[in-house]
């Protein structure tokens, strides 16, 4: 504890006067040296290791994902005619843009490999045992977050790649017995994918799995400060020696966070994410894959048909779920060695292992076929094709195009006629482009409605003091031409 | 629980048997965890400028990018169709404006016409006097602003009128044998011509 001075006079109601360093003076205002030394001193079983920067490393990337997910959503639109035209804005225009989508899109998958490993770690060091059980829920829930938000920001560039295997994705969903196709129906916001399927993964992947990850990140740091880390399996190891959280385990920590800005920054520099052409429902042709972390899954539900679906599906992904997520409450014995734990590290190891051989099988069947592989080759020659093509912007609404030109000109040639006197006698210039009115003049979309064809006539060649004053020209046009102005006014609605 | 002594947070002993001494003291070596407190500090603080590059770079788009394509061209079609120009001809030229990623499009009038030393010119339907959009009148074989009555030579030159000069040249030049133009608007009501944007 920091002494503060006593004030020489007790009655003071004066704070006691300053001094020492600027260090001590935001102490006194904050008091932030307790927590930060309770915070660095936490003790280290075993002492500082390498195997311990897994949970580092992934705190570490959940904060880079936040930053760049926030500037990147900067210039995202969440909606389906905008969303592919501003992220291919952000690819090829924005200064950086594709660097920071880059490691966005990357720190994704090294996020999910960085887990594996943690999971890996915590299950082989037997670390969830001993009053660690919500700890141990805590992680397998941000687990499951970390995949939804894996899930979620995949569709958010709504290229070909991104829409068909989200379409793949909440059709297996569907699958599921009972609540599947209610499920699907939610998620995309109706039956088919569409701009609604879109605003809802966006606030999913933006605002209520990230609040979810804020929750339970907090959570399991909490419990795990409150456990204590459990330290090398072995007994006795602990007892040895007892290391202190700085400095050497928030070097190790350290030098792990650069290890991966530095491979994240290599990758996104040398090979960029891509972006494919947009979204086309219509091509038959696209092959949809998912992404590397959920080849597994989507190599398994390709062996179960029929009535036998729901065994894939739910039972069998049940039942390790529930294995899973109960492990600290039935594995009670209290050792921890991995060699002496067969049954469970053997379980965890076949597993692991299964998941690994399904992804391999998954690539090499594709691999395989030929059309299939064919396919896929030109689906990346597309992507690379798109990447390399100059930006494309989107024509605003309201812009004048060749279909809204060639309106009210079109099916009669008096009011083509009307709509060049329109433009050539200079109402346009007041008046707008098709009589909608500026700054300068009133609308003159529906005055046909209001006023009859002579009296309109009458005040185009002869403006009411008002008009004059508003700076309206007389304008004497033949009979003819008049008529035809006025078909023209007449048309437009 | 478990009796296991190493799932529990250790306590610091008292009295350590053994040489490798546990639970080093915050106070052991002061000089190195300073050290090393200001190595990571500083370290840390460069990294973090480093990592704010991309961050400034990407978020204050286009104050870091270079050229950003620069005045866009309006085609006027082939350069062959001036060459025999009897009078001004009038064109719909399209304009594209950048919004970020959105572009607007919108349509000017301007006529193509022979200048003084007989090279061919653009000139923007814009008067110079209030904005209204300059009409070309063939019988009369001038241009007549339909607001407030001032005229124009066939080259542009000013004949009549409120107008304070003639009417605008644009900027033009040819690609791959087609006329290009670019649009700009002047300053009105000032006699010499003055490009606003």
């Amino acid at each position: 504890m920091p002494e503060s001075p006593i004030s020489p006079n007790p009655h003071s109601s004066l704070p006691p006067e300053d001094h020492g360093t600027l260090a001590e003076w935001f102490d006194r205002r904050i008091g932030w040296r307790v927590p930060l030394r309770e915070f660095l001193e936490e003790r280290i079983p075993g002492g500082a290791r390498w195997a311990y920067v897994f949970g580092s490393g992934l705190l570490f990337l959940l904060l880079s994902q936040a930053v760049t997910g926030i500037f990147l959503a900067m210039y995202y639109v969440p909606s389906a005619d905008h969303a592919h035209t501003t992220v291919a804005y952000v690819m090829k225009v924005v200064t950086d843009g594709a660097f920071l989508r880059s490691i966005h899109a990357y720190g994704a998958s090294i996020m999910v490999i960085l887990l594996v490993i943690h999971v890996t770690q915590t299950f082989m060091y037997g670390s969830y045992k001993g009053r660690r059980e919500l700890m141990w829920i805590s992680g397998c829930i941000l687990f499951a977050l970390v995949l939804g938000m894996a899930f979620t920001g995949y569709l958010l560039p709504w290229d070909e790649r991104a829409y068909f295997a989200t379409a793949v994705g909440t059709n297996a969903m569907s699958e599921g017995p009972i609540i599947g196709q209610w499920l699907k129906l939610a998620l995309r916001g109706g039956a088919d994918m569409g701009t609604l399927t879109l605003s809802r993964f966006f606030v999913l992947h933006v605002f209520l799995i990230p609040l979810g990850l804020l929750a339970f990140v907090g959570a399991h740091l909490f419990l795990f400060r409150k456990a204590g880390p459990a330290g090398p399996p072995s007994p006795g190891t602990a007892e040895k020696k007892v290391g202190i959280f700085y400095p050497t385990q928030v070097l190790l920590d350290a030098a792990f966070a650069l290890l991966l800005i530095i491979i994240l920054a290599l990758f996104a520099h040398f090979v960029p994410k891509g972006l494919g052409p947009s979204v086309n429902p219509a091509d038959t042709s696209f092959i949809p894959r998912p992404e590397w972390y959920y080849r597994p899954l989507f190599q398994w539900l390709k062996y179960w048909e029929g009535p036998l679906v729901v065994i894939g599906i739910l039972v069998v992904p049940g039942i390790i779920t529930a294995l899973f997520l109960g492990l600290p409450f039935y594995d009670r014995r209290p050792e921890r060695r991995p060699w002496r734990r067969p049954v469970a590290v053997g379980t965890f190891c076949f597993v692991l292992g299964a998941l690994i051989v399904l992804g391999i099988i998954s690539y090499r069947v594709d691999n395989k076929d030929p059309v299939v592989a064919a396919q896929l080759v030109r689906q990346e020659e597309a992507e690379k094709q798109f990447m390399q093509a100059p930006f494309q912007p989107e024509v605003a609404g309201g812009s004048i195009t060749a279909s809204s030109t060639s309106e009210g000109s079109g099916s009669n040639p008096q009011t083509a006629k009307g709509k060049q006197i329109f433009e050539s006698q200079g109402c346009v210039v007041c008046h707008g482009q098709g009589a909608v009115g500026t700054s300068m003049a009133v609308k003159l979309v529906g005055v046909g409605q209001q006023l009859p064809p002579d009296q309109l006539a009458n005040l185009i060649r002869h403006p009411n003091a008002k008009m004059k004053a508003g700076g309206m020209p007389s304008f004497p046009l033949s009979d003819n031409d008049m008529k035809s102005l006025i078909t023209y006014l007449d048309s437009l609605k | 629980m478990s009796e296991g002594p190493n799932l529990e947070k250790p306590e610091p002993s008292p009295d350590p048997p053994s040489p490798p001494v546990p639970a080093p003291e915050t106070t052991g070596q002061p000089d190195r965890r300073r050290f090393i407190g200001w190595l990571l500090s500083i370290s840390g603080a460069v990294v973090a400028v480093l990592l704010c590059i991309p961050l400034v770079r990407e978020s204050l788009y286009p104050v870091f990018a270079k050229g950003t394509g620069g005045p866009g061209w309006s085609d006027l079609g082939p350069m062959d169709q001036y060459t025999q120009l009897a009078a001004p001809a009038r064109q719909v030229i399209k304009i594209k404006t950048l919004d970020g990623w959105r572009q607007t499009i919108s349509e000017k009038v301007v006529y193509v016409t022979k200048g003084p030393n007989g090279k061919v010119e653009v000139l923007t339907a814009v008067c110079p006097h209030l904005g209204c959009e300059v009409a070309w009148v063939q019988d009369q074989d001038h241009f007549h602003c339909p607001c407030h009555g001032g005229t124009f030579a066939p080259d542009g030159k000013y004949i009549s009128g409120p107008p304070p000069r003639g009417m605008d040249t644009l900027p033009t030049t040819v690609q791959n044998g087609r006329l290009m133009v670019q649009y700009e608007y002047f300053q009105n009501l000032v006699p010499v011509k003055q490009v606003i944007g």
